[in-house]
């Protein structure tokens, strides 16, 4: 590595930018590294926690300096529909083959799952009998008394708000927002917190502020490793990824690509899971054996994990009538 | 009125010098202040041409004027708190003896130095429901239930109270510190008792730092983002936070810069009220 790292002249390069903290540290050392070794690349790195508006204005500049860029999925098909992202030619990205149609799109591939699920306190609900399942005993304020906090925004919180009010995982789509808004109106009052980022909804079940929570589940499962009296359940959770696109006119487009290609190969991304609680991207991961087999039962896109949950269409939330529900979202958190 | 007047000459060219010596300052001023304001302004009515949809969309949306009354109302009880709060500990620093008036300033600034942020969060650990003001009212068995002191619009207005404070007691003190001493005495002298000396001779003197410290907290408390963010429940929705909604959900600068342009006519507009009553300039010169 360090010697592919003093010579970059010789070598190809890509920019590579991602969400930061431990989630990119992880991925550094099972992906980023490995695959940059593998095809005889600097991946250079960059992290920022909101990449949408600079993907925007870089693209604006003409003369953008990011080439890959790793966001929720939403945004990658957003910046398709903007002219922001390049179109992907998946000829030269042999290892997205295996991947489901729904994990892939013209701009993106899926790089990594993780889950909306339903979290609770131990102490509250100390046995499987006495713990809320479904998003229906999240919403069933009489049988499950306490205090309850949701996400702030819309995403994965309208699909919650239908399963509670019966519709299937798999017949989410396109979402009944009406229907989903009037479940909404419903819990509400019993709603302490409506949290803004990942570690404050950690925090809230951690010091006991809330007694069930909508979390991702990699938030909740750090907390359980620390020893805190925290659960959840994959039933009915919304699974999410975030994927990798490329940015229009990116500075070393060929090798991106080929770095794509990399990124999702199954090997790399069954690295993933050994150093962090999120699942491969690419299903033949689970096929190679490196995941251990207790570990496999922990990731939320494992085959036994995804069956019971609703996966969520992000070609629906950049619909119009996914982003009219977005701003929908404002003036009800207000009311 | 005279036709050659030396000291009117001297006056004009003391004016120059004076504008010579402020020119820095103007630059700064016009390059951190006048030109992204301008830029502001021009974002708000563009959008590949001249558009006002920007201004549609906040008039014809309740979202917005829900949290312009809700700002403002915030601002107004952040306001009237850090003046109730701020005005007796700056007459006391302005009146103990030496070593005393340093401390109670110390304590008053010392706050000041730490990251807003980590002041948001540690009202967030001293509130909540587990938290230590809730434990010792408990333990002293005056509620059963934890109270919901935060996650709320009561929390954001404590911790902004708190933040803000200093800007408050700094004019104030200022202010006081310049008041003689025998003002005081002489009312007494005149046989006015203790309460009446302050209220028509102290207070009246002191309003130049009132106004000063209202002013600052009033604007500042308009711009307030991450107290509520956090301390809001996310129920707490103040213009800031829209602001930086809009920049996410509609992509585009106009429709922020277009609430940024309405807050500031609506502060300008309240301030010229204010000044109708009160003559602000008379009262900010201190003359």
């Amino acid at each position: 590595m360090a010697l592919i790292g003093s010579m970059p002249a010789f070598a190809e390069e890509i920019l590579f930018v991602s969400q930061g903290g431990a989630y990119q540290k992880a991925q550094t050392v099972a992906i980023l590294d490995p695959a940059a070794k593998k095809l005889g690349i600097t991946v250079n790195q960059d992290s920022v926690p909101d990449a949408w508006p600079i993907m925007r204005s870089q693209v604006a500049t003409g003369k953008p300096t990011w080439d890959v860029v790793d966001v929720a999925t939403n945004f990658c098909l957003r910046g398709g529909e903007q002219g922001i992202v390049e179109k992907l030619d998946f000829s030269k990205i042999p290892n997205a083959a295996a991947m489901p149609a729904e994990y892939r799109s013209d701009y993106s591939v899926a790089y990594e799952f993780y889950s909306s699920v339903m979290g609770y306190n131990l102490k509250k609900f100390p046995d499987a009998a006495s713990a809320p399942k479904t998003w229906a005993d999240f919403w069933d304020v009489k049988k499950f008394p306490g205090r309850r906090s949701l996400r702030n925004h819309p995403l994965a919180t309208l699909e919650a708000a239908l399963m509670a009010d019966g519709v299937a995982p798999d017949k989410l789509y396109p979402l009944d927002v009406d229907r989903a808004f009037k479940k909404l109106e419903e819990i509400k009052p019993h709603i302490t917190v409506w949290w803004t980022s990942g570690a404050q909804s950690a925090q809230l079940l951690n010091d006991g502020e809330v007694d069930m929570v909508m979390a991702w589940n990699g938030r909740i499962s750090a907390l359980a490793k620390e020893g805190a009296k925290v659960a959840y359940t994959y039933n009915q959770g919304i699974l999410q990824s975030t994927s990798l696109c490329v940015l229009k006119g990116a500075p070393n487009l060929p090798t991106a690509i080929k770095f794509l290609n990399e990124a999702v190969d199954p090997v790399h991304q069954a690295n993933l899971p050994l150093h962090i609680d999120y699942g491969p991207a690419n299903p033949k991961a689970y096929d190679t054996k490196v995941i251990p087999e207790a570990r496999v039962k922990e990731l939320p896109s494992a085959p036994d994990n995804a069956k019971v949950q609703a996966l969520m269409s992000y070609a629906w939330w950049t619909s119009a009538a996914g982003e009219a529900a977005e701003k929908r979202w404002l003036s009800f958190a207000q009311k | 009125m005279s036709v050659i007047d030396p000291s009117d000459r001297y006056r004009r060219r003391e004016q120059g010098l004076m504008l010579l010596l402020a020119s820095p300052a103007v630059i700064v001023i016009v390059a951190l202040v006048v030109l992204p304001v301008g830029w502001l302004m021009g974002q708000s009515f563009y959008d590949n041409g001249f558009t006002l949809e920007n201004y549609r969309r906040i008039f014809s949306e309740d979202v917005y004027w829900r949290s312009f009354i809700l700002t403002f109302r915030i601002a107004l009880m952040v306001t009237v708190l850090t003046l109730i709060l701020g005005y007796p500990v700056a007459y006391a620093a302005a009146h103990v003896r030496r070593p005393w008036d340093v401390l109670i300033l110390s304590f008053v600034i010392l706050p000041f130095w730490t990251s807003v942020l980590v002041r948001a969060y540690a009202w967030l650990v001293l509130l909540q429901r587990t938290g230590v003001a809730n434990q010792v009212l408990e333990r002293l068995g005056l509620i059963s239930e934890p109270l919901a002191l935060v996650h709320n619009e009561l929390g954001t207005v404590i911790a902004t109270v708190h933040i803000l404070l200093p800007f408050m007691v700094l004019p104030l003190y200022s202010t006081m510190q310049k008041i003689p001493r025998e003002l005081m005495l002489a009312g007494a002298s005149l046989g006015g008792g203790p309460l009446h000396s302050f209220l028509r001779i102290f207070l009246p003197l002191s309003l130049p730092g009132v106004i000063a410290g209202v002013t600052l907290v009033f604007v500042l408390t308009l711009g307030f983002y991450i107290t509520p963010e956090l301390l809001g429940g996310g129920r707490t929705i103040m213009i800031s936070m829209v602001v930086s909604r809009n920049v996410e959900l509609y992509n585009q600068w106009g429709a922020a810069s277009a609430v940024g342009v309405v807050l500031l006519v609506c502060v300008l507009a309240i301030f010229m009220a204010v000044g109708r009553i009160i003559p602000l300039d008379k009262m900010l010169g201190q003359k």
